[in-house]
């Protein structure tokens, strides 16, 4: 009886504790969500326009590495800074190419576009393994290191209220700020704009955008690839605007659970935003509670959790997420699905 | 006689030669990304690297009998990997979450090997193994039952696992049945538990086991109600329950029965060759098996071959990586490259002039159908 009193009283303490952490937990919070949700936009335009995409992961991690392997053969020549940048714009340009494959492969080819995917990641694996092996470690050399965050003047950051909020999504490096921008500016384009229609009536019903003149193949081909783009841009994100550093399978099934992001948002780019941060909250209570743990006997309980189950949590989200979501979440219905024109097949 | 047997070696052919020259085409273009790679690496320009690295990889995999041993040890859990891949995709499932099955067969096998380590064989072994079988089951039956009941993609929900098992496993190791007396977390000598070698150094009673089980998948497959019932699910779902099956429990089953093979996998690798179970200790079966599966067409047989080939180029590898500095990933870059030819199979049609009708890659509409279709069953 003692035990289920206690319940509601922890409760309360743990929403007390997350107040008070709330201004250290919201900027980690965005720089755990920037990767899904980059990933997820990735998901979101390819299936939007009617090809399923699991090869995110493979895409990140490549994109990763040769972002990574730009600052460090540059960085001596260049100076850190435009080496950075630099890396930046080879990461976004191999996640493109890498969109090329999966489009060639997925619109042209018509290969099995979950098969596609898996040829992207398990290339991704061998490529980066293979060249990190070959090139980075016998070096011995560090790389370009990290992308310096804005910092805003403390009277703006200790704002009642709107302080931390606004920590949040500006104390941020530039790829973690371009996050907000781009889900806003997609989610006005998919559902405002003349593209948005035109992806749209691919994804849902190819003949009959064909019909009234779309070039289905032409935009599916431009969306795979702009999509990617932006898992490259997520791979950029882990090496030099978050780590610094690249270890192998560094993506840590990350693009998964992007795609899971996506599907939890309903395949729209708000709702993936809002399942990218989900996912970096649970990931960051892990970290707030081995740095700043509660006290008393909350505190007693959450520290009492082994390190390895706050690592899990997101990945048992996950499932769970997908579990009671997915039957409400209607993908588009010629997603997956190779488009073949009247007469060709 | 004669004839027959001609007509048998055809037919062979027939089934095997897109697999083959995919397989061809795939070490061709990897010499010529060895080649490529030797202007960034600090050596200089080699154009015959390849040939020697090839050589070795040769050498390692069949120039002794220990080689030839390590290429059989290697390709067991492949085949028992494979088979889990296989089965499947026959159901038009698409199980990625080997390697957590793996590692917890892997991890049951060995804190019941080490408890047991002291009974007979007799019983240590058999219960080992069970473990093993069990635990990889207990993992899959999760996406399993989740595919069937909600239509939560087995894609996803396989991958999350892998990740959260591995996580659940160190923590465990450390915590739970870490062993006293070693300066790293591990779990104890599986003593009597350990599977009993055949032949030579090495050679465990896990080879004949996975043997066996391509041969019992074969059966089940081709020679069972069961196994029809499966394999119609993944042709066609809505046609199999129109026809009066249960795709929810032929799913639940599929899925459970792809984690047992995976689980014996981890089970006969930890029990006939790792000895005990550590964090970090390698998955890349999981991976593998994915690639085995697809050569083998989902075949049973075609994987006996598909796993030899990897499990060949598992062994070999080292030595390759020690006599030419060639690095070991380079067999991920030929799987990833065989997987590519044979999905976009018009590549070594053209290339080899083949009027091959059929697809390289048979039977995974479902898979990816699947996905634009997430709805419960």
């Amino acid at each position: 009886m003692d035990g289920l009193l206690a319940i509601p009283r922890l409760l309360a303490d743990l929403g007390a504790y997350l107040l008070l952490v709330m201004p250290d937990l919201l900027p980690i919070i965005l720089a755990l969500a920037t990767p899904l949700a980059l990933g997820a936009l990735c998901g979101l335009i390819n299936e939007r326009s009617g090809v399923v995409n699991i090869g995110i992961e493979g895409i990140m991690l490549t994109a990763a590495f040769t972002a990574y392997l730009t600052g460090f053969a540059l960085h001596e020549a260049l100076g850190s800074g435009p080496a950075l940048a630099l890396g930046i714009v080879v990461a976004i340009l191999t996640g493109a190419l890498a969109g090329l494959l999966h489009a060639w492969l997925c619109v042209t080819v018509r290969a099995d576009q979950v098969i596609a995917g898996t040829i992207i990641n398990v290339a991704a694996f061998g490529v980066t393994g293979y060249l990190n092996r070959l090139v980075i470690t016998p070096s011995g050399r560090g790389g370009a290191g990290v992308i310096p965050s804005a910092s805003l003047p403390e009277s703006v950051t200790t704002l009642p209220l709107v302080g931390p909020i606004i920590a949040m999504f500006f104390e941020q490096g530039p790829i973690a700020m371009s996050v907000l921008f781009l889900v806003i500016a997609l989610q006005v384009l998919l559902f405002r704009s003349r593209w948005g229609l035109r992806t749209r009536a691919v994804g849902e019903h190819p003949r009959a955008a064909d019909t009234v003149g779309i070039d289905v193949l032409g935009l599916r081909y431009r969306n795979v690839i702009a999509g990617c783009a932006l898992a490259g841009l997520a791979g950029a994100y882990l090496t030099l605007e978050s780590t610094g550093s690249f270890q192998n399978g560094m993506t840590g099934g990350r693009g998964f659970i992007a795609l899971a992001a996506m599907i939890f948002g309903r395949y729209t780019p708000v709702g993936a935003f809002g399942g990218a941060l989900l996912f970096g909250a649970i990931t960051a209570l892990g970290i707030v509670v081995s740095v700043r743990p509660p006290t008393g006997e909350l505190g007693s309980l959450m520290t009492g959790i082994p390190s390895f189950w706050y690592a899990a949590l997101p990945y048992l989200v996950t499932v769970v997420i997908l579990a009671g979501v997915v039957g409400r979440s209607r993908p588009p219905a010629a997603d997956g699905i190779p488009y073949v024109k009247e007469g060709r097949a | 006689m004669r004839a027959r047997l001609a007509a048998l070696a055809r037919s062979a052919w027939r089934a095997s030669r897109l697999p083959l020259l995919a397989t061809a085409l795939a070490m061709a273009v990897a010499a010529v990304i060895v080649v490529a790679s030797t202007f960034f690496a600090g050596s200089g320009f080699q154009p015959l690297l390849p040939i020697f690295a090839y050589l070795n990889l040769l050498a390692g995999a069949f120039g002794s009998g220990t080689a030839i041993v390590n290429t059989l040890v290697a390709a067991a859990p492949l085949m028992l990997g494979g088979l889990a891949v296989g089965l499947g995709f026959k159901a038009g499932l698409f199980n990625i979450g080997v390697a957590g099955q793996f590692l917890s067969g892997a991890f049951a096998a060995a804190v019941v090997g080490a408890a047991l380590a002291d009974a007979s064989p007799a019983l240590a072994v058999p219960a080992a193994l069970a473990a093993g079988a069990l635990a990889g089951a207990a993992l899959a039956f999760i996406p399993g039952i989740l595919k069937a009941r909600t239509g939560a993609h087995e894609v996803v929900t396989t991958i999350m696992l892998n990740n959260a098992a591995a996580l659940l496993l160190a923590w465990a190791v450390g915590d739970l049945v870490r062993a006293p007396g070693f300066s790293f977390a591990r779990t104890g000598e599986i003593g009597n538990a350990a599977l009993p070698v055949l032949l030579g150094r090495n050679l465990h009673l896990g080879i004949p086991i996975a043997i066996a089980a391509i041969f019992l998948i074969r059966w089940l497959l081709e020679r069972t109600t069961l196994g029809f019932e499966i394999r119609s699910v993944g042709a066609n779902p809505h046609a199999a329950r129109y026809a009066g099956m249960r795709p929810v429990y032929l799913v639940t089953l599929t899925m459970t029965l792809s984690g047992l093979l995976a689980g014996i996998a981890g089970a006969i690798q930890l029990l006939g060759v790792i000895g005990f179970y550590a964090s970090g200790i390698s998955a890349s079966v999981g991976f593998d098996s994915i690639a085995v599966a697809l050569l083998g067409r989902s075949d049973p047989i075609g994987i006996l071959f598909s796993a030899l080939l990897f499990g060949a180029f598992r062994a070999g590898a080292p030595l390759m990586q020690i006599n030419t500095d060639v690095p070991i990933e380079v067999i991920d870059i030929i799987q990833a490259l065989i997987i590519l030819f044979l999905a976009a199979d018009l590549i070594v049609k053209r290339v080899f002039r083949l009027r091959d009708r059929g697809p390289a890659i048979k039977g995974l509409d479902t898979v990816t159908r699947s996905w634009g279709d997430q709805t419960a069953h």
